[in-house]
């Protein structure tokens, strides 16, 4: 029997006055399995979040969390849900230790703290107070936090923001671990190394919406592009390679030496870009031909520049 | 052995099977109550307002005879203490709550809780019993201090007094909930504790007759001058004060109702 989805969200609607932040956006999180919300910063990912955490009302559209409405069944949701937020929520003027304690007290029978503790590496800082603790040790308390009450669903707002690679490494296994035991992860992240590491799937969502969702693989495959770096010995001029290559192709420079295209590279196209240089008289000092990473997918769905 | 993922995983993963449930609200509650008072007694500022200050208040006043004080008749001691207690629980309902969940709403920690079984009812009803014990504190402390110098206080004034507690707390406590939920953070720690030093001599520490006498009129329709003379009519007279009981209802009612409307949780 297949498992109606943690977490559905259809055509969802929030306004902050003027402001649409989130517009029309449909999610949907698979039981057992850890799903990704990437985004620029901005996009509506922590409010859609937070509205699924109950914290925020909606101003449209349908919300289930692990099939109930996430404001009016919030008392059935809270023991099952575990939330770690992108400020933290700790409380500053005590020790990480007891505000680990104190939040387990709150479920009739909590993970063993002593555990998460060694688990997350948390024994080292466990006696002193929250607001002495650095970005990445509050970091893994917060997540300590969400994981305490054995919850069957966890929101991740940014979870590894901050961390060092031991933390993030230490992290992302037991976020792995989770979906293993059958806990349902709905994370955001701006980082694709995040999303790659730990997502069965990804949403990707930008001003509001969600633009593009499946698998890594499914999402870097998408549309049946390659994409193909190239460095010269001599400025390129780019226009030149997009008008020879057409309109099938998308060619971005990188600085004045270098440029990366995407599209059905086949050899003709490769034939049609070297040849463009050797009629300007450049020299290709390296070339490269590969699969797309989720970067390359997230920058050509949500654009270059900056916001 | 069965193949499935599960299978080789410790003993008590089995528990996580199971469908995980909330803590008992009285507990939940409870905890809550102990987590909010250990922050406000491990805090030495808030050590200082709610115990050290009305302590050196009450021996200063009952011990300096250089401070002459209008008693009519009664010992300096018998009309001290009471004053002394409102102010005491003025600073733990309103000074000390009003700036820990004014740093909380600011740090997320009012959001977080209210995700976990606690809620966000149960955050309310934990700080208030955090605010209560420390009170009992105050209560223990100051009324021991008092009796050591001499009071005497009316027997007849303890159900009164208990009124007057009660109505004052919830005044003060909903107006701490107002700034706290509205005003930015380091302006609250300004604000609660100017209210607490301004209103301290208006009718709340001392009668409001030592006072010029529109101004003493004036403190006699706020919530601290009420507060004050309800405390003094129960425990130095022994009787139900009524005018300042009654000011006292109306502010803890439009302030609640205030409270209600206005609190913001981030």
């Amino acid at each position: 029997m297949p498992l109606s989805p943690a977490v559905e969200v259809n055509g969802l609607v929030k306004r902050y006055g003027a402001d649409t932040a989130v517009d029309g956006l449909h999610l949907e999180a698979a039981s057992g399995q850890v799903t990704a919300v990437l985004g620029p910063n901005g996009a509506g990912k922590t409010t859609t979040v937070e509205i699924c955490e109950g914290l925020r009302r909606r101003d449209g559209g349908e919300v289930r969390v692990l099939g109930r409405d996430p404001v009016r069944d919030a008392a059935a949701l809270r023991p099952l849900v575990g939330v770690m937020l992108q400020d933290g929520g700790l409380p500053n003027t005590q020790r990480a230790g007891d505000v680990l304690e104190h939040v387990a007290r709150m479920y009739a029978a909590p993970a063993d703290t002593g555990e998460l503790t060694e688990r997350l590496g948390l024994a080292g800082f466990a006696r002193t107070s929250v607001r002495r603790l650095s970005g990445g040790e509050r970091q893994r308390l917060a997540l300590a936090v969400a994981l305490v009450g054995r919850p069957r669903l966890v929101f991740l707002d940014e979870p590894s923001a901050g961390l060092d690679p031991q933390a993030r490494h230490a992290v992302w296994d037991l976020v792995g671990e989770l979906a293993g035991d059958g806990v349902s992860v709905v994370l955001t992240t701006h980082a694709m190394a995040e999303a790659e590491a730990l997502a069965d799937h990804v949403v990707i969502v930008e001003h509001g919406r969600a633009i593009a969702s499946g698998t890594v693989a499914q999402l870097v495959a998408s549309g049946g592009t390659t994409t193909l770096r190239l460095e010269a010995a001599q400025p390129l001029d780019v226009a030149a390679v997009a008008d020879r290559l057409g309109s099938s192709f998308t060619v971005t420079s990188v600085g004045r030496t270098a440029c990366s295209v995407s599209g059905p590279v086949d050899p003709q196209a490769v034939a049609a870009i070297t040849g463009c240089l050797a009629d300007a008289g450049t020299q290709v000092t390296r070339l490269e031909l590969g699969r797309r990473t989720l970067e390359d997918v997230f920058l050509d769905l949500t654009g270059r520049s900056l916001r | 052995m069965s193949g499935h993922r599960g299978a080789a995983r410790p003993a008590d993963r089995g528990a996580s099977a199971a469908m995980p449930t909330a803590a008992p609200a009285a507990r939940r509650i409870a905890a809550q109550g102990r987590f909010e008072t250990r922050a406000v007694l491990r805090n030495g500022e808030q050590v200082m307002v709610t115990v050290l200050l009305p302590l050196i208040l009450l021996a200063g006043l009952a011990r300096a005879t250089f401070i002459s004080l209008d008693t009519a008749g009664a010992t300096r001691i018998d009309l001290v203490t009471p004053g002394v207690l409102a102010f005491a629980l003025m600073s733990s309902a309103f000074t000390s709550p009003a700036i820990a969940t004014a740093f909380d709403r600011r740090y997320g920690v009012l959001r977080l809780l209210a995700t976990t079984p606690l809620g966000p009812g149960g955050l309310l009803a934990g700080k208030l019993v955090g605010v209560l014990a420390v009170q009992l504190a105050q209560v223990v402390v100051l009324g021991g201090a008092g009796l050591l110098l001499g009071w005497q206080p009316h027997l007849a004034g303890l159900l009164p007094a208990l009124v007057a507690w009660v109505l004052g707390t919830t005044a003060w406590g909903a107006a701490a909930l107002l700034a706290a939920g509205r005003v930015r953070a380091e302006a609250v720690i300004a604000l609660a504790n100017l209210v607490l030093v301004l209103l301290a001599f208006g009718g709340v520490v001392l009668p409001a007759d030592v006072l010029p006498a529109p101004l003493a009129h004036l403190v006699g329709w706020l919530p601290s001058g009420a507060l004050g003379a309800a405390l003094r009519g129960a425990l130095l007279h022994g009787s139900w004060a009524a005018a300042p009981l009654v000011v006292l209802a109306a502010w803890a009612a439009a302030l609640s109702a205030a409270a209600a409307r206005w609190f913001r949780w981030s």
